[in-house]
């Protein structure tokens, strides 16, 4: 009888670690920045230079950082999903467009819709490494304190919108 | 006068490609060790390419930022470090045994005790099998074997 039991376990425990393998996507890092505070910058705005942005303005809210550019394949079907969360107001939206050119940025928006509360513009791609960014667009929920929550690597989705990013920020705002 | 001009407009672009090679090379003890630091981190975008290699654009920006640190001062270990604290242990190809990475590390030789404790069991069993002859089957194996040596028209 052991014969048969020993294999039979042994597959079953191998069967488990593949089966966890096969839904994983191996490109996705989890992010060493999840729980420690939002890397400080100050960085000036697309449509305006001369005006910057720093995340200790966000200081007391719960706002969400989407990194985009309009090279971005992605981001493209991202666009979208943002535009139409945008206009639930359930919180702001700053968008930084990474390593683009200004006019090739603020084009972008004009064609297809703004759904930022603020643009800033990351030509060199500076504040992108600093938040561990390797794959545009990549958003993060950052909470009331100026911690960073959760990250999302790739387009957001209106299924993970409605799983994930709400609940979460719903949660952080009740905080 | 002409080919002469054409041959200078042909020479242009070596001009601007020497510009943008002379930026990253301009010290190549610092190149050396950037190059040699750079096998040792992963380019996120390509996966199973070191940045050293990488075409990507996000490996050519860390080798930059490598680069310019390094000018800056700091040593091999800071810059890992940096990249580990934005990107995670992954970007690291040799990642350092902690509480996260030990299971890793340990897995193959706790397969390897399981591996060898059923292989040792299963020889064991398998040698208490083999002893226990009778004075009979000492007896039976002998006639059997006479058998078939007379069978054998050689013999």
């Amino acid at each position: 009888m052991m014969r048969f039991i020993l294999p039979l376990i042994l597959f079953l425990i191998l069967s488990i670690f593949l089966y966890k393998g096969l839904g994983r996507d191996t490109r996705e890092v989890p992010s060493p920045l999840i729980g420690k505070p939002a890397p400080a910058f100050a960085l000036p705005t697309l449509q305006d230079p001369a005006k910057q942005f720093s995340p200790k303005e966000m200081q007391g809210k719960v706002w969400l950082l989407n990194v985009w550019a309009s090279w971005c394949e992605a981001c493209k079907d991202e666009h979208p999903v943002l535009m139409e969360f945008s206009m639930q107001k359930m919180l702001p939206i700053i968008g930084v467009d990474y390593k683009d050119k200004r006019e090739q940025g603020m084009d972008t928006l004009k064609n297809a819709g703004n759904p930022y509360d603020q643009v800033i513009s990351d030509a060199d791609g500076k504040v992108g490494f600093d938040y561990g960014v390797y794959g545009v667009p990549e958003t993060y929920v950052i909470d009331k304190t100026g911690v960073i929550r959760f990250k999302q690597i790739g387009p957001i989705t209106p299924e993970n919108l409605r799983d994930k990013l709400m609940p979460l920020i719903a949660e952080l705002q009740a905080k | 006068m002409r080919y002469l001009l054409i041959a200078l407009f042909c020479l242009l672009p070596s001009l601007t490609f020497a510009a943008v090679a002379k930026d990253i090379a301009e010290d190549p003890v610092i190149e050396m060790r950037m190059m040699h630091l750079a096998e040792k981190v992963r380019c996120l975008v390509c996966q199973s390419e070191p940045v050293s290699t990488s075409h990507s654009e996000w490996s050519h920006d860390v080798r930059n930022i490598m680069l310019q640190k390094m000018k800056e001062g700091a040593t091999d270990q800071q810059i890992l470090d940096m990249l580990v604290a934005r990107f995670g242990k992954s970007v690291l190809y040799d990642p350092p045994v902690d509480d996260e990475t030990a299971p890793l590390w340990v897995a193959p030789f706790v397969m390897l005790f399981i591996g060898g404790g059923l292989l040792f069991y299963q020889l064991k069993k398998r040698r208490v099998n083999d002893v226990a002859l009778t004075p009979q089957d000492e007896q039976r194996a002998a006639e059997l074997l006479n058998e078939t040596s007379s069978k054998d028209p050689q013999a």
